[in-house]
């Protein structure tokens, strides 16, 4: 029997497995509602918007909009959820501001590199001087500072605000969680000054010596801590689609991490499918999970209803986790490896297709009906941009991997536009939605300027459409030209140029979005700006509303 | 069984088909195979210049991987055949690369085995490529306003080196250039190994 027979086999018959599984874990799959899409509200709270990121007058305003789209007027939450609530996120405070504070600098550090490297791509004579400054470390970096440092610090702050909530119960062992978020700031620092210095491991995205490594590990470990304390002492029965997502984002990154790091086990071509792995699940079984677990919690409490067809979250989950995986080694098509694995992959890369509508489906019925909540929450207008973004870099994924696509697209820009629709169009305004809306929590403050929120979406989410159609159009035309035997190569470069240029132009209006952001971020910590009120509505009745 | 080790559990069953497509079956694979014929173990001198190829991030514009005709003209180019498994047997850490900013340089020792040219592409690529935007990598030459006893003097073209001072290779431009000229993968692969 052929590798391929046995795989196909192999293939279909754990396909089947997911099927039975996912009926076994669930009748009803397509009812249009269950309870279990009810425990993040309160008993009674169904129909309450809750969006701390307004002040009080908006926040009214809001919930004029859902009483309409739900045609009747809901109570207030009783005094009793609201006091579980506020325990909850007073036992996540110190870490949650520790981890949004370490992902403010990185972002900011993650942006000052990015936009560097961008410019050094069409001038390449600037900045040359210093080792340090060269565009392979610069670029180096960026990445490495996004994916360790802000997408995690957001990420995670993120879950360990919602993980209480979600429990029933204040975050026990914050502490270990604080300890971790440490010593894994300190691995990254160290991480960054050793790229710097150019000593790494050579593995795109698992540049970071191995022996620092071991720090990160070490961090990961102590955060899942709290994690699963708080889950055994759980008060809910149900376990909210949004705690699946985070728990197995917490499990799966750590084990992933150190398959691929172990010194002097990989080697080669396995070497470079097994990079692969780790390349794209880190994005698809870790940033992917963290943000969708955002979007499932944020966007039904902000609009105060349900999650519609919550059963289909299941398929999203339980699809997400078997198809993902193994969408790696579409990034070594055509390259020295079994042929196989990249029909696996690209086989896999379909199939993601339907977790993505699952999701979809989810959050259009969710929103439909209450979308001009979005003019008033900017939670909801991150989070709602957000998860249309994860929809579209999804398909787009999926058809980047079929081979006709890929063969233009592979070893240009193209990729390099898709990943920004993904890593930023997608996970980080999540990540900037939900920050809105737990800052104020955090903090107790409101946010003092409406104004700035409003520049920060528009010029993250205009900045990432021009960083992305730019890429994506020139990486093609430069996939065409690559292809095309009669054209020098250098035609495949000098057809990029404008498409880079546009690429600064783009990433420079993201960046003044950031600066905007952590500007805005520091009037709340420092207790600057026109309203110091006190602590920011859990969702009761502002004073003096009907 | 309680939901969160049904879900833990299935969820590390998933990363468990996941890890075995692409790193264990692959590592029973070809982690061992033997080299292509005609291959050597790269020199220490060479395997220096890869140490600074990687850390001077050469690999996120140029792959190492030229693909078969069927799928992309990279032999016309004269990139080299397309390689296979046992080209990398002494390649770790592997550097396939995912970007072509550059071409491909699986094969660049067999098309430009010039040491000079090298040295010079790598203080200033433009004296050679008019338009290339492969970064210029000053920082691996020292300018002296005579060359001593045994220092490696780089020719560049006309009017790209500083009037009347010459351009000298550090060791470590040395190295690298060495590893380049190591790169020939052009011997012919014979049947079973591909
Ligand atoms: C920003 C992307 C970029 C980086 C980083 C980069 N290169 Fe290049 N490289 C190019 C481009 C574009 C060309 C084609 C134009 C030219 O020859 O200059 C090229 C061409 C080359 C060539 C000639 C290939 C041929 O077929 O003639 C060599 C050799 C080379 N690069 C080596 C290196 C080395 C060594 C490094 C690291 C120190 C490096 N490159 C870093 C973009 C890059």
């Amino acid at each position: 029997m052929s590798t391929s027979v046995i795989l196909a086999s192999a293939f279909v018959l754990s396909f089947v497995a997911l099927l039975v599984f996912i009926w076994s874990q669930r009748h009803g799959l397509f009812s249009r509602d269950s309870t279990g899409a009810n425990v993040i509200f309160g008993a009674e709270e169904i129909g309450r918007a809750e969006e701390p990121a307004v002040t009080s007058t908006a926040a009214h305003a809001l919930q004029q909009q859902v009483n309409r789209a739900s045609g009747k007027i809901a109570a207030p939450a009783s005094a009793s959820d609201l006091r579980t609530r506020a325990a909850a996120d007073e036992s996540s405070t110190p870490v949650v501001f520790f981890m949004f504070c370490a992902a403010f600098a990185w972002l900011l550090v993650a942006t000052a590199a990015g936009l560097l490297a961008s410019y050094k791509l069409h001038e390449p004579d600037f900045l040359t001087q210093h080792a340090w400054l060269t565009f392979g470390r610069v670029r180096t970096l960026h990445l490495n500072a996004v994916a360790y440092g802000w997408a995690p610090m957001a990420g995670l702050g993120i879950a360990m605000f919602v993980l209480p909530r979600l429990l029933g119960r204040p975050l026990l062992g914050g502490g270990f969680a604080m300890l971790g978020a440490a010593l894994w700031n300190a691995a990254l620092i160290s991480g960054l000054a050793s790229i710097a210095v150019g000593i790494n491991d050579g593995l795109e995205w698992l540049e970071i010596p191995w022996q620092i490594d071991v720090l990160f590990v070490a961090g990961g470990l102590l955060v899942a801590v709290p994690l699963v304390l708080t889950l055994a002492k759980r008060k809910v029965e149900h376990l909210y689609v949004s705690v699946w997502y985070m728990a197995c984002a917490l499990f799966w990154f750590p084990v992933m991490f150190v398959v691929a790091n172990i010194p002097g086990l990989h080697r080669g071509v396995e070497q470079a499918t097994m990079n692969w792995w780790f390349g794209h699940n880190v994005l698809g079984l870790f940033y992917t999970p963290l943000a969708l677990a955002a979007v499932y919690y944020f966007l039904p409490k902000v609009i105060g209803r349900p999650v519609q067809s919550y059963n289909l979250s299941l398929l999203g989950f339980w699809g997400l986790a078997f198809f993902y995986g193994q969408v790696g080694g579409h990034h070594l098509i055509g390259g020295p490896v079994p042929a196989w694995l990249i029909t696996l992959s690209i086989v896999q890369s379909m199939m993601m297709v339907l977790p993505v509508i699952a999701f979809t489906v989810n959050q259009y019925q969710t929103l439909e009906g209450y979308l001009s909540a979005l003019r008033y929450s900017p939670t909801l207008r991150f989070i709602g941009l957000g998860g249309l973004m994860y929809t579209a870099s999804s398909l787009q994924g999926s058809f980047e991997a079929l081979r006709s696509v890929n063969a233009v697209t592979h070893f240009t820009h193209y990729t390099v536009g898709h990943s920004h629709l993904g890593l930023y169009a997608f996970v980080t305004l999540v990540f900037f939605g939900a920050m809105y809306f737990i800052v104020p929590r955090v903090t107790r403050r409101e946010w003092p300027y409406p104004r700035l929120i409003a520049a920060h979406f528009w010029l993250s989410s205009i900045g990432v459409a021009i960083y992305v159609i730019a890429l994506c159009v020139g990486g093609w035309l430069q996939g065409e030209a690559m292809l095309d035997a009669g054209k020098p190569f250098m035609d495949s470069v000098s057809v990029t140029l404008p498409y880079l240029k546009a690429r600064t132009v783009g990433g420079a209006l993201m960046g003044l979005g950031h600066l905007v952001f952590a500007t805005h971020f520091a009037c709340m910590i420092f207790n600057l700006g026109p309203r110091r009120i006190g602590a920011t509505l859990l969702g009761e009745a502002p004073a003096g509303a009907p | 069984m309680k939901s969160e080790s049904r879900l833990l559990i299935g969820a590390m069953v998933m990363l468990g088909f996941a890890a075995s497509a692409l790193v264990v079956i692959p590592y029973v694979q070809v982690a061992n195979v033997a080299p292509t014929s005609g291959m050597k173990p790269y020199t220490s001198t060479e395997l220096r210049g890869r140490e600074q190829y990687i850390s001077n991030g050469c690999l996120y514009c140029h792959s190492q991987q030229p693909r078969a005709a069927s799928l992309a003209p990279d032999a016309k180019r004269g990139w080299g055949r397309a390689s296979v498994a046992g080209d990398y047997a002494f390649d770790t850490p592997h550097l396939l690369g995912t970007m072509r900013t550059g071409p491909d340089l699986l094969n660049i020792g067999a098309r430009q085995p010039s040491v000079q040219w090298h040295l010079g592409h790598l203080y200033q690529p433009r004296a050679y490529v008019p338009g290339s935007i492969m970064p210029s990598y000053p920082y691996l030459f020292v300018i002296k306003d005579q060359a001593e006893p045994g220092d490696v003097v780089v020719h560049l073209p006309e009017g790209n080196a500083p009037a009347g001072k010459v351009v000298i290779a550090t060791p470590e431009a040395q190295e690298l250039v060495s590893y380049l000229l190591s790169l020939d993968r052009t011997h012919p692969v014979r049947a079973q190994e591909s």
